[in-house]
């Protein structure tokens, strides 16, 4: 199994007319998502390479294909009424890609969406990799194979490293999810973790956070209360400043708190196993298997 | 994005708080015609983005527009955490009864704005929550309807028992809470708040944040973006589109995606190294991105390695190693680039690289062993 995304996946893409849209459109159909939709506004009738409808609406590609899952990748000003659209539209499962949404927007949308009873993800993230099933975002789909490991991170590149790393070691995924960097956002660590507890297939759990905001702690302590499969974490930014803004939006600790030492002695308290670099998590979770 | 405390006072004044004005000088003789326009006791205060200001000798109360002249001349050009202090701004000196703290932020763990008063205002408010938390009321407001008329009023008798005082507050919290929405602030504060012996509420300073993925809808608060006050490679990084931030080490690093270059810097000092920075070029693989990163940090005269590590996902690690070939020949660079490349077109990206006489590795720990070696002068 896996968790949100499977065979069952119908997806359509908002902004798939655009340069990061189509692109990953692309890649997504090679991986074998069933994308049945796109939407840009004003483009309705037309196709998507002679092979996806494109709707002026969410409304009319749900009614039409049967959608159940969206991926956002317009740019930050419209990024916000995309995701009420989606919700507004019956879609159960939002992924925004989108980078740059301001703070302020995302304190509206999200109580809006969970009002609506749909799930977000992002904004601001890579999305999510199901291997051998469906891949929705932007995750390169031959860095990871299906497997028995559960991973959850707050990061891009540094989640390919970490499953490339595991690849190599020969260990694949059941579901890959980037939950993004920005400090308010759809999903979090412990809505994954839960996801991953109650997936049959998932073994073990591999969690990457970052400097900022206290999202791990709380993660760490719902593990030791809600866990029965082994989790391994690691922690990035030992040696970031405080204060400033590491890139990612959330990635800033506040005065003493959010610090990577923080969250790694919370991690350790509650018995989550703690990789020192990023090639440990292959040592601890082959161990935990 | 931070702006200085004018600019913060000016955005509050504007929506109607009580703020005494003054002026902002760039000289002495500037600051002692503010003063004697002003008329009376003056305080002189260091406009730089730096908390701490006071005790590092950046504000100084002056009599006289003359004695104005003289603390500006002292605190113009002075180093506050590093930063130079090129301007100064010049207030009324306010009698002060009473000191509180007044500040709304974004925060993570409601997913909302949250309010935060507390009647022991004027000093640091993080130690207060640190050591007295119950001195500070925190108030989530649901962003859909904005701070209600009685939720300000609440929090306004936290703070005063006088009613006159209450309705003031009151006021000013909505107008603080109107201006925290309007710049898209991550933060916006008022400490203190003062009373006067005459009873009188009044802002004497103010802090905003703002988000910087605001600043595309808001010219108006980018303009007022001071790029002085920044760190020179930091601004040239923004310019360029890349994300820079200097450290003390001597590993220049450049990478891609934000948790993997932390990942790096950690690795970096795990091997016992010191990174000189934190530098993210982004998903886009443009050569002209390398060639900006690697402008950057070569003028730290600190730098003594440039290490790259580049996870090729949508990123083609090809493009990359064609920026890092097309960079070297248009800028001298004298100190040694480890080159760690992985992931799509990785073979052409290492053919790419071999036949311009660099060598590249896949792994990135031995990447960063490599560099921390040869910043440290060994194995070269």
């Amino acid at each position: 199994m896996s968790i949100f995304i499977d065979n069952d996946t119908r997806l359509v893409v908002q902004g798939i007319t655009g340069r990061d849209g189509s692109f990953h459109t692309r890649q997504m159909i090679e991986y074998g998502t069933r994308v049945v939709a796109g939407v840009t506004p004003g483009k309705g009738g037309q196709t998507f390479e002679g092979t996806v409808p494109i709707f002026n609406t969410v409304d009319e590609a749900v009614r039409e294909t049967g959608a159940n899952t969206s991926v956002i990748y317009v740019p930050p000003a419209f990024a916000a009424d995309a995701m009420y659209e989606a919700a507004d539209d019956g879609i159960s499962f939002i992924v925004c890609i989108t980078e740059g949404v301001p703070v302020l927007d995302m304190t509206r949308v999200r109580p809006y969406i969970l009002e609506k009873g749909a799930r977000l993800l992002g904004p601001n993230c890579p999305g999510l990799l199901s291997p051998g099933k469906s891949k929705v975002g932007i995750i390169p789909g031959h860095i990871t194979h299906p497997g028995p490991v559960g991973l959850v991170s707050r990061s891009g590149t540094l989640t390919y490293e970490v499953v490339y790393k595991l690849k190599g070691a020969g260990i694949g995924t059941t579901t890959c999810v980037g939950i993004g960097g920005d400090p308010i956002n759809g999903t979090n660590f412990i809505d994954c973790l839960a996801a991953f507890e109650a997936d049959p297939e998932t073994r073990a759990i591999v969690m990457l956070g970052e400097i900022g905001g206290t999202d791990e702690q709380e993660a760490a302590r719902y593990v030791k209360e809600n866990i029965t499969k082994p989790v391994v974490g690691f922690i990035a930014g030992q040696t970031a400043p405080p204060g400033r803004r590491m890139g990612h939006a959330g990635a800033i600790i506040s005065g003493s708190a959010g610090t990577a030492d923080e969250k790694i002695g919370t991690f350790r308290e509650n018995g989550i196993g703690v990789a020192r670099r990023p090639v440990d998590v292959v040592e601890l979770i082959r161990e935990a298997l | 994005m931070n702006i200085h405390e004018y600019q913060a006072k000016e955005l509050l004044a504007a929506e109607g708080i009580p703020v005494p004005m003054g002026g902002v000088a760039t000289t002495p003789e500037e600051a002692e015609s503010i003063a004697r326009t002003l008329g009376g006791k003056v305080v002189v205060k260091a406009q730089v983005h730096a908390g701490g200001r006071g005790k590092a000798g950046g504000v100084k109360l002056a009599g006289t527009p003359e004695e104005a002249r003289e603390k500006a001349s002292q605190i113009l050009g002075m180093q506050i955490k590093g930063l130079t202090v090129e301007k100064v701004l010049v207030a009324p000196a306010e009698e002060i009864a009473t000191e509180a703290y007044v500040g709304i932020i974004v925060d993570r763990a409601t997913k909302r704005p949250v309010f935060m008063v507390s009647a022991a205002g004027g000093i640091d408010i993080e130690e207060v929550a640190a050591t007295n938390p119950e001195a500070i009321t925190k108030l989530p407001v649901d962003p859909r309807y904005g701070l209600l008329p009685h939720q300000a009023y609440l929090l306004a008798t936290r703070l005063y028992s006088d009613v006159k005082q209450q309705r003031a507050a009151a006021r000013i919290l909505q107008q603080l809470y109107s201006v925290f929405w309007k710049t898209g602030a991550s933060l916006a504060e008022i400490n203190p708040l003062i009373t006067t012996p005459a009873g009188e509420v009044r802002a004497i300073d103010a802090k905003i944040n703002i988000d910087d993925n605001e600043l595309f809808r808001k010219p108006e608060i980018e303009a007022l973006r001071d790029a002085s006050s920044e760190a020179p490679a930091e601004v040239r990084a923004r310019e360029a589109g890349l994300t820079f931030i200097k450290l003390d080490g001597n590993v220049g690093c450049v990478v891609n995606g934000a948790g993997l270059a932390m990942a790096t810097m950690d690795l970096v000092k795990y091997y016992g190294g010191e990174p000189a920075n934190f530098l993210d070029i982004g998903g886009s693989s443009n050569p002209e991105k390398v060639v900006n990163a690697l402008r950057i940090i070569t003028s730290d005269p600190n730098v003594r390695v440039i290490l790259f590590n580049i996870f090729g996902g949508i990123t083609r690690t090809d493009d990359v190693a064609n920026g890092i070939v097309t960079a070297t020949r248009q800028i001298d660079i004298d100190v040694p680039i480890v080159i760690r490349l992985t992931g799509t077109n990785e073979e052409i990206a290492v053919r790419i690289l071999e036949e311009a006489g660099f060598s590249a590795m896949t792994d990135m720990d031995e990447a960063v062993r490599r560099a921390v070696q040869l910043a440290q002068g060994e194995g070269k």
